[in-house]
């Protein structure tokens, strides 16, 4: 017995609920970053079902694209927080203050 | 059989992201995210997807995991307690939780996806189809891809030379 698409997109959204809930609980930069990663990874997690269960390769398509633009994206990602870091000496969001006043 | 490898692995992936954003330590948590993708790698070969499944190991696990266990022990940082959720952060919860559930709700009582059963038969699998789609349909999208990557790697060498500079007249 196979399982249902229906399984595939619960898991997809726990998962993205799971890196959501880390997105908004955690305060340090790098770990907030894993968190989108994680989000953006469920998210690939849906199309590969859809594209499964459609029985068509344009899904599997996208999420190779979406591969290689989370590679740049993380790239540009870390070094931004390394230059933030060079500037103010912390990655803590609630120290990172400047654009607020 | 099937079902069994499932479950299994999304509990593995589920408690692995968990893992993610509950643990103290910034090098345990990359080391949570790896183990979730390799558990997210079993599910894109549970759907056929192999080609999927291998890039995700490669460029995830490999790359970009080691990235972040990179920068982490570069910077050398405390994990940083998860602060207690003042008041905006508390109605973010509620709401994006409240729509999450009405959508799986929406899903799973209302919602009538046809065809439960995989279509094709193991289309993921056929990496000479996969290219081809790659290679006509994809054309542009691939070309414009390359020119991303293009620019994130001169991104990345201006951001890294720009921060660099002002350090030197002191």
């Amino acid at each position: 017995m196979t399982p249902h698409l229906e399984a595939y997109l619960m898991l997809s959204a726990a998962l993205f609920a799971v890196g959501f809930l880390g997105v908004l609980v955690r305060r340090n930069t790098l770990v907030i970053y894993m968190c989108l990663e994680l989000m953006l990874v469920a998210a690939t997690l849906a199309l590969v079902a859809f594209s499964r269960f459609n029985g068509t390769e344009d899904g599997d398509v996208f999420v190779f694209f979406i591969l290689t633009v989370a590679a740049a994206e993380v790239a540009v990602g870390l070094a931004i927080i390394v230059a933030l870091f060079r500037a103010r000496q912390t990655v803590q969001v609630d120290q990172l203050n400047s654009l607020k006043h | 059989m099937e079902q069994f490898a499932f479950t299994t692995l999304s509990v593995f992936t589920l408690v692995c992201a968990l893992g993610v954003v509950l643990s103290k330590n910034a090098v345990n948590g990359a080391m949570c995210l790896l183990l979730c993708l390799a558990g997210i790698a079993g599910l894109f070969v549970q759907l056929h997807a192999y080609l999927l499944a291998f890039i995700l190991i490669l460029v995830y696990a490999g790359a970009v995991v080691a990235l972040f266990l990179f920068i982490v022990m570069l910077l050398d940082m405390q994990g940083g307690q998860p602060s207690r959720p003042r008041g905006a952060g508390i109605v973010a919860g509620v709401i994006a939780a409240a729509l999450l559930i009405t959508g799986v709700d929406l899903l799973a009582v209302r919602g009538r996806l046809p065809d439960t059963a995989p279509l094709g038969h193991s289309v993921g699998s056929s990496l000479k189809l996969y290219s081809y789609e790659l290679f006509t349909t994809y054309l542009l999208p691939v070309q414009v891809m390359g020119f991303l990557l293009l620019i994130a790697m001169l991104g990345v060498i201006v951001l890294s030379r720009r921060m660099a500079e002002p350090e030197d007249p002191r």
